[in-house]
């Protein structure tokens, strides 16, 4: 036995020069197909969701075809402009536009700071970096620590307003199944919004800062119990969460899309009524 | 030797073509490397054919180029099992273990590409210094556990209960192949950053002191200004490399994140602690507690330096010829005291001095 301070300590080099060839990368697989997608997916729900909202009208089936479907985007609609009947009814009698567009800025700000989709549009439009070990396109890099980019941090604020959000598409889902004139039932577009809010529901709760403040900010769960329970619960939930983020971003479009269709006449909501 | 079958029967050199090209027609009862040959002073892929064999990993067919066709490659490697993190490549240009990638996990008939990690300095052929870590490393402040208990001391130790120690434990499967570190873009494509930046291993390790229930200093603030949390776009390749599959940005770089946000960016949070008693140790006296020697030395050209021992820890002579691990201490201490029914830190040793002996044939 001897001591450590005996051995003779390899030396290290600080620096240096790096080994291999000088190319971006040397990945030969598809790795430009993920970024592709991705770029296709998020540019076309943006130009629908764009299109959607400024549009301003066809997104309420109400009473005159027996039915109470609102479209997310345009849910809670709370300006002059809404149209009559959908709910709650006119409260900021200032906003004279779509109401769409005072309402998306939330559903917006909770996606664009979301740490999945951080991730998506990092890589896919920022290309930094566009696929692991494929050289990112940026002669300097400063992550989020700088201006802009350090309002990322805000994501547990809009998760808080999207929980908000949750509620109230929630209650458009039970709204939906009043037939107004007709009574209580069940149809397309009830299931369908039933489907939007549940998915909502949860992208929200497998969200990260809600994985954290329920439980994972606890030092010592053994003191914690219930906020444990919590955590337990929504870990494997929080490893979908890429899941229920792309499911519930197609799934709002196509929710607007079809309470849309209805509204404007294009085709019949069938269902029954009790 | 050309009746031996596990020699290469066309040895041929290659004039190395960085990124080569498929062949039409390769046979596929032959294997064909393309593997960086050079040093600091450069270097280019040299084109070795061999035939195949049947459960092979790309360690298996270095080691038999080694063997029969280039006596002098160098690569770094030890125990063949993914559990000693040397054999760190880049296989086509995927980060991983030489170990643990099988060759039928690969296109057939086309090339293998082996690379030396491209983070690190090139010392010789497949073999990168990766000791940027270990500076990293010295700058992360130790376990510091509480004081124990009158009702502890009698019991003889601390005791946790395993929910506890759980959460902590995933990150001691670390074996510091580097893996995450070299395919983090931060510092891989941006050299600059190194002088301020941890990177996913170190977040890792941030993560396993920060949520171990004993641990009693607040590392946050030194995360955010000091180790670049905020530099991590968190764009998971280094989950994706991981090859003990640890969720390091799921479990450990977001929570830290979101830890962060507690403490630097959230008015509700700050309200709770300033009504609530403050426990944990400031991020100044966790910084004061790390060593001053850190990445900030990282700089081009650079001198040779040794890096400084730990003072009296016997070892027997010859199993060290590395450098040690500087967490090493802090380790030892947590794992002595945390060993009750939780066996709190008794996983897999993260210590990198038993591993960075590991042999370089050179012959």
């Amino acid at each position: 036995m001897s001591l450590l301070e005996d051995a003779t300590a390899t030396p290290v080099v600080l620096g240096g020069v790096r080994g291999g060839p000088d190319l971006p990368t040397l990945r030969q697989d598809r790795w430009w197909v993920q970024p592709v997608v991705t770029v296709t997916v998020l540019t076309a729900f943006v130009a629908y969701a764009t299109w959607a909202a400024f549009v301003n009208k066809d997104y309420f089936a109400g009473p005159s075809l027996h039915r109470d479907l609102i479209s997310p985007f345009y849910s809670p609609c709370l300006t002059e402009s809404c149209v009559p009947g959908s709910h709650p009814g006119t409260i900021l009698t200032w906003w004279t536009i779509s109401p769409a567009l005072l309402i998306l800025i939330f559903p917006l700000g909770f996606r664009l700071t979301c740490y999945y989709y951080r991730k998506a549009y990092y890589r896919s439009f920022w290309w930094a970096p566009p696929a692991c070990a494929v050289a990112d396109a940026h002669g300097t890099y400063t992550g989020e620590s700088r201006f802009p980019l350090f309002f990322q941090n805000v994501h547990r604020y809009f998760f808080f307003a999207g929980l908000v959000f949750n509620v109230i598409l929630t209650i458009d889902a039970v709204m939906a199944f009043r037939q107004p004139g007709v009574g209580i039932g069940i149809s397309v577009g009830t299931v369908v919004l039933c489907i939007n809010a549940a998915l909502l529901w949860m992208y929200s709760i497998s969200c990260h800062a809600c994985r954290h403040l329920c439980g994972g900010g606890a030092k010592q769960f053994s003191k914690a119990p219930v906020r444990y329970r919590i955590w337990k619960t929504l870990t494997p939930l929080n490893a979908n969460h890429m899941v229920f983020a792309w499911m519930s971003l197609v799934f709002v479009a196509l929710t607007d899309l079809y309470v849309r269709l209805v509204a404007s006449g294009v085709i019949h909501d069938y269902g029954f009524h009790f | 030797m050309p009746d031996d079958p596990t020699n290469g029967t066309a040895p041929t050199a290659g004039a190395g073509a960085p990124a080569p090209a498929v062949p039409d027609a390769q046979a596929t009862d032959e294997v064909t490397m393309y593997l960086w040959r050079g040093d600091p002073g450069g270097g280019e892929f040299q084109e070795y054919v061999l035939p195949a064999q049947e459960g092979e990993v790309v360690l298996d067919v270095v080691h038999r180029v080694q063997a029969t066709l280039a006596p002098d490659l160098a690569c770094r490697w030890n125990c063949k099992a993914g559990k000693c993190g040397s054999c760190s490549v880049e296989i086509n240009g995927h980060p991983r273990l030489m170990c643990m990638t099988r060759m039928d996990s690969l296109p057939p008939g086309e090339p293998v590409t082996v690379a030396p990690m491209r983070t690190f300095p090139i010392l010789r052929d497949l073999v990168t210094d990766v000791s940027y870590n270990y500076e990293v490393a010295k700058r992360i402040p130790p376990f510091a556990p509480r004081e124990k208990t009158d009702d502890e001391r009698q019991a003889g130790g601390y005791r946790m209960a395993q929910i506890d120690v759980e959460r902590s434990q995933e990150f001691r499967k670390c074996i510091e192949c580097y893996l995450c570190q070299d395919v983090c873009h931060v510092i891989r494509d941006h050299e600059e950053n190194k002088t301020a930046y941890a990177g996913p291993r170190f977040f890792a390790r941030s993560a396993e002191l920060e949520m171990h229930p004993l641990d009693t200093t607040d590392r946050r603030e030194l995360l955010q200004r000091e180790l670049g949390l905020n530099k991590c776009n968190i764009t998971k390749c280094c989950t994706e490399v991981c090859p003990e599959h640890i969720k390091i940005t799921d479990n450990a770089i977001i929570p830290l994140k979101e830890r962060v946000v507690d403490a630097a960016y959230d008015p509700i949070a700050w309200l709770g602690r300033k009504i609530r008693r403050r426990t944990k140790r400031s991020a100044s006296e966790a910084a004061a507690l790390a060593p001053a020697a850190g990445p900030a030395a990282v700089q081009p050209d650079a001198p040779v330096r040794g890096i400084p021992m730990p003072e009296r820890i016997p070892v027997p002579v010859g199993t060290m010829t590395g450098t040690p691990d500087p967490d090493a201490d802090a380790d030892a201490d947590a794992d002595a005291d945390a060993d009750a029914d939780a066996d709190g830190g008794a996983g897999a040793g993260a210590g990198g001095g038993d591993r960075d002996g590991a042999a370089t044939p050179d012959a």
